[in-house]
């Protein structure tokens, strides 16, 4: 009986798992094989080289102590992707927490979770392209801070830089933590909120003790999320970059559009290999698959 | 009349047999060529009037310039002809996947500009080689050959259809002073409202020519440099880079049109109908003319080795068709050049060809191929005519024989 109910358990599973063997699993061991072929101006020759690892960490050792190309792009990345991580997670445990609790009707919380996805109603050139009348030299910003005579001069910094790559980004991806956090606060049993304050918790002990403890699943995938796709993207980094600032997935284009098929796998296996690493350290905090 | 030589001799017999063969296979199928191009070059005007003259339909197939190149080399059967530009064919020819098209079937072969076919101008004048310049990749060895010839051959590895001669855009109601360097990209005067375009061998280039124009270092080829002359090239522009010279770097044509029109440059580099956008939303942009020359680049029309038999005859029906005046016309009056002056010229009233390739005031109104009012009567094209335009060519669009150190050091110039 039992051995039954497994095997059905397996063929439901089958499908899924097929899918992810053909169109995830084959194409990524392409991705690793390719990565230490060699390669000429217009093919790729099947022949054992190095040459894509040893290019992307050419002068690492010779430069010390400066940092090499390849680690300086990684140091800024995994900067940026830690500002952000950071700050979506305020936002969209903010957000959530709002939702989840202060809102009572749910058709009004459905209403407000749509609200959170308008960033992505617009296609994303639209949206960067419309930063810059916001945050330009003679942007909405720009022109509001003169007129209020707080400063001078435009303030440059406002756009193509760190700050408003982060913002970009921030702005794109909230909702993608928000979202798990909410789906965890909401499976929150409120007679356990009842109880910590019948137990005469403060308003933050029981933030603290109670719910985010139970938002941890949702914290988790949440982070996952905003990661992978920070330590991943190249567009929003290059456009509200100014392309001035190098980002991993940048390394990969300039590779891939150089027809270096071979290069550009072996920096897409190391920042394949970065990423989980994060992604590992984080699991290790929350088993995920036990909360769930 | 003109003299009959081998080849027309023979573009006359290859079309009579053409004729004779064919009707009942172009009876049968509709005559469709999936066309691999960028979105600057394929026109809705030009498919439409092409399916009107010719019963061709045209079906666009549109990538980046990037793009282009990858899906050729790992998508050969994907397209039938293809439109890209002469420095590509250093990736593309020794792929195999392109197959050479024989000159005798292609009617106007003989009065393409020889810019193309000897480097010169109409009257003479020798221009620019450095670079991927089209008459070191224009031939083959031999019909499935993957080596370019250094003298003429019939096998011809891209028609040209159209080119130009790129420079810096300016902003000339904020700059407010005459620019006639390209070393004024790198001047301090406009840090932080500088910008240069981030397609790695196309951008070095720019770079190049500034380096050149500041006195640092002359190039023996700009379009193909040694290691040690990418190294400092890279430098110079690190340099300014970590100086704040650079506003921003682009990549896409809009992108480029949104920092001029929003003042975030001033100067940069950029494509002509760029600076006719920013134009035409009525902010003042000029495509300057600068005394080291221009940067010039080339495309063309090749074919797909997938291609053959009645298909093959189509292509070469819509290569002749394109060369016949009306796409010319067409190209002329966006700003750019045709390849075959002469049946371009009988395309265009001569108040326009006066403008667009003498470099005369307009005696009226110029206007583009919309219909929309592009230049009012009495101006004078930037740069003016096109001797004096193509005739400064100093380099054309290359790809390096260094081209994996070149990519690898753009990368470090982004992390810099």
């Amino acid at each position: 009986m039992k051995l039954a109910s497994n095997t059905t358990a397996r063929l439901q599973a089958l499908p899924l798992a097929l899918v992810l063997a053909v169109f995830f699993l084959l194409p990524l061991a392409m991705v690793i094989m390719v990565s230490v072929w060699d390669y000429n101006e217009y093919e790729m020759i099947p022949a054992w080289s190095g040459r894509g690892y040893s290019d992307s960490f050419e002068g690492c050792l010779a430069q010390l102590p400066e940092l090499c190309t390849i680690l300086r792009t990684y140091a800024e990345t995994v900067k940026l992707c830690a500002l952000v991580w950071l700050l979506t997670l305020l936002i969209g445990f903010t957000v959530a927490y709002f939702l989840a609790f202060h809102i009572k009707s749910r058709t009004l919380q459905i209403a407000l979770s749509l609200l959170c996805t308008i960033p992505f109603w617009t296609s994303n050139v639209i949206r960067m392209i419309a930063w810059i009348p916001m945050l330009g030299r003679n942007g909405v910003v720009n022109q509001a801070l003169q007129a209020l005579h707080i400063t001078k001069a435009p303030v440059e910094w406002l756009l193509f830089s760190e700050f408003s790559v982060v913002l970009a980004l921030v702005h794109l991806f909230s909702l993608f933590m928000m979202v798990p956090i909410f789906n965890s606060m909401m499976r929150i049993d409120r007679a356990l909120i009842e109880a910590a304050y019948d137990a005469g918790a403060s308003g933050f002990q029981t933030l603290r003790d109670i719910i985010i403890p139970l938002c941890k699943p949702g914290i988790v995938i949440g982070s996952i999320f905003v990661i992978t796709i920070v330590m991943g993207d190249f567009i929003t980094v290059g456009v509200m970059g100014g392309q001035q600032i190098a980002s991993a997935g940048k390394i990969i284009e300039v590779r891939v559009n150089a027809l270096q098929f071979p290069a550009a796998a072996a920096n897409a296996v190391i920042l394949l290999g970065v990423t989980m690493m994060i992604i590992v350290g984080l699991s290790r905090l929350v088993d995920i698959r036990k909360e769930l | 009349m003109k003299p009959i030589n081998r080849r027309t001799m023979l573009a006359g017999t290859a079309a009579t047999s053409v004729a004779l063969c064919t009707p009942a296979i172009h009876a049968a199928e509709p005559k469709v060529l999936r066309y691999l191009g960028t979105a600057v070059n394929e026109g809705d005007d030009i498919s439409k009037k092409c399916l009107a003259d010719t019963g061709i339909k045209i079906e666009y197939i549109t990538a980046t310039t990037d793009d282009v190149a990858k899906r050729v080399i790992t998508q050969p059967n994907s397209f039938d002809v293809l439109d890209t530009e002469y420095f590509s064919l250093k990736k593309l020819i020794p792929s195999g996947n392109i197959q050479a098209l024989d000159a005798r079937k292609i009617k106007e072969f003989n009065n393409i500009t020889p810019v193309f076919t000897k480097g010169e101008l109409p009257n003479g004048k020798k221009i620019g080689g450095q670079g991927t310049a089209p008459w070191k990749v224009l031939y083959l060895d031999g019909p499935k050959s993957t080596k370019f010839s250094p003298t003429p051959t019939d096998y011809v590895t891209l028609i040209p259809t159209v080119y130009n001669a790129d420079t810096l855009g300016i902003r000339p109601d904020l700059i407010k002073r005459p620019i006639t360097s390209w070393a004024e990209l790198l001047n301090p005067e406009f840090k932080g409202k500088a910008s240069i375009l981030n397609i790695p061998s196309i951008g070095i280039m720019d770079a190049a020519m500034v380096v050149e124009a500041m006195g640092t270092y002359k190039y023996a080829d700009k379009g193909n440099m040694t290691k040690a002359e990418i190294d400092l090239t890279m430098k110079v522009m690190t340099e300014a880079k970590k100086a704040g010279q650079f506003r921003a770097f682009w990549k896409d044509f809009n992108e480029s049109v949104n920092l001029m029109a929003s003042g975030e440059t001033v100067i940069q580099s950029m494509w002509s109908p760029a600076v006719t956008k920013v134009r035409s939303q009525g902010i003042p942009c000029v495509f300057q003319p600068l005394k080291e020359g221009y940067r010039s680049w080339a495309s063309g029309f090749c074919v797909s080795k997938g291609v053959s038999g009645a298909k093959l005859d189509v292509a070469y029906e819509f290569v002749n068709w394109f060369l016949s005046g009306w796409a010319g016309a067409y190209l002329n009056r966006q700003g750019y050049y045709s390849a075959v002056l002469s049946t371009a010229k009988a395309n265009m009233a001569p108040y326009e060809w006066d403008f667009w390739m003498e470099g005369k005031p307009a005696a009226q109104d110029i206007k583009g191929p919309d219909g929309s009012l592009l230049e009012k009567a009495g101006v004078v094209r930037d740069g003016g005519s096109y001797n004096d335009r193509m005739g400064n060519v100093a380099c054309w669009n290359a790809v390096m024989d260094e081209n994996d150190y070149m990519v690898r050091k753009w990368n470090e110039f982004i992390a810099a």
